[in-house]
């Protein structure tokens, strides 16, 4: 998908393997130059602060090597769960799903060119087109 | 069941999964339950060595639900109640995991004593 990494993570990760995706992720953004990457995580049924902290990690890590980090996908009940965790889920953008998850990497990389491009960005909102 | 390894985690909360789809709980419910779980039994490893958890169906009039209870070995707790507050952390992790815990279910019990080890009971009621 051109500048995006596409991540879909089929299972409940084991620690470990979390850990792992987190690092293989950073290096592949730094290896491939990728703007954006993309977490699909409609398939995990439960994302605890662990889990939280990873996929955080991941986007402020990406970000520091210039990629922004968008998790699509979230089933409601997890989203029920974080809330309520207190996790804050901090660092990544969140879509409804793999399209908008899309639309809203492509509309976030063109907005940050634009502000390299000139600095007279007065409408800054990040908001998902419809 | 013991927990002793990282590895233990997920076949751990597939059993506290089927037991929570056999008494018909709601998705909302079972995952607020398995999360709480997930956070306590990372607790259990982290800090207490591992140790075992005792799955239990349990009802309270017409209502069934799941009673976990943790209970390690390990090092203890010295101030419970710093530790049921949010981000604090003895550990390098965000300090959510006992307080998160707490609010995801409906009875939450603990007890510790340093030295000796750390206990925790928590329920989970199906229409909770």
């Amino acid at each position: 998908m051109g500048q995006f990494l596409l991540v879909t993570i089929q299972v409940d990760l084991y620690d470990r393997l979390a850990i792992d995706l987190e690092a293989d992720l950073v290096k592949m953004v730094s290896k491939t130059g990728a703007r954006g990457i993309l977490i699909d995580i409609s398939a995990v049924s439960i994302v605890d602060s662990f889990m939280g902290r990873i996929i955080g990690n991941i986007g402020v890590m990406s970000k520091l090597l210039d990629a922004e980090t968008v998790v699509v996908g979230m089933q409601p009940a997890v989203a029920i769960t974080l809330v309520e965790l207190g996790l804050p889920l901090k660092g990544v953008f969140t879509a409804l799903n793999v399209e908008k998850g899309m639309d809203l990497l492509a509309s976030k990389i063109q907005t940050t060119d634009e502000d390299d491009a000139d600095t007279h960005d007065d409408d800054n909102s990040y908001n998902l087109p419809e | 069941m013991t927990v002793e390894r990282e590895q233990d985690v997920v076949p751990f909360r597939n059993r506290v999964k089927e037991q929570a789809t056999k008494i018909r709980m709601g998705l909302v419910n079972q995952t607020k339950l398995i999360t709480a779980a997930s956070e306590l039994v990372r607790n259990m490893l982290r800090y207490g060595g591992g140790g075992r958890v005792i799955i239990e169906v349990v009802s309270k009039g017409r209502d069934n639900g799941i009673r976990l209870s943790f209970k390690d070995e390990g090092p203890g707790i010295t101030d419970i109640n710093m530790a049921l507050k949010d981000g604090f952390s003895t550990g390098k992790s965000l300090g959510l995991g006992l307080p998160g815990a707490k609010r995801l279910v409906n009875e939450f019990n603990i007890k510790s004593e340093t030295g000796k080890g750390t206990e925790v009971m928590i329920i989970k009621w199906a229409n909770g």
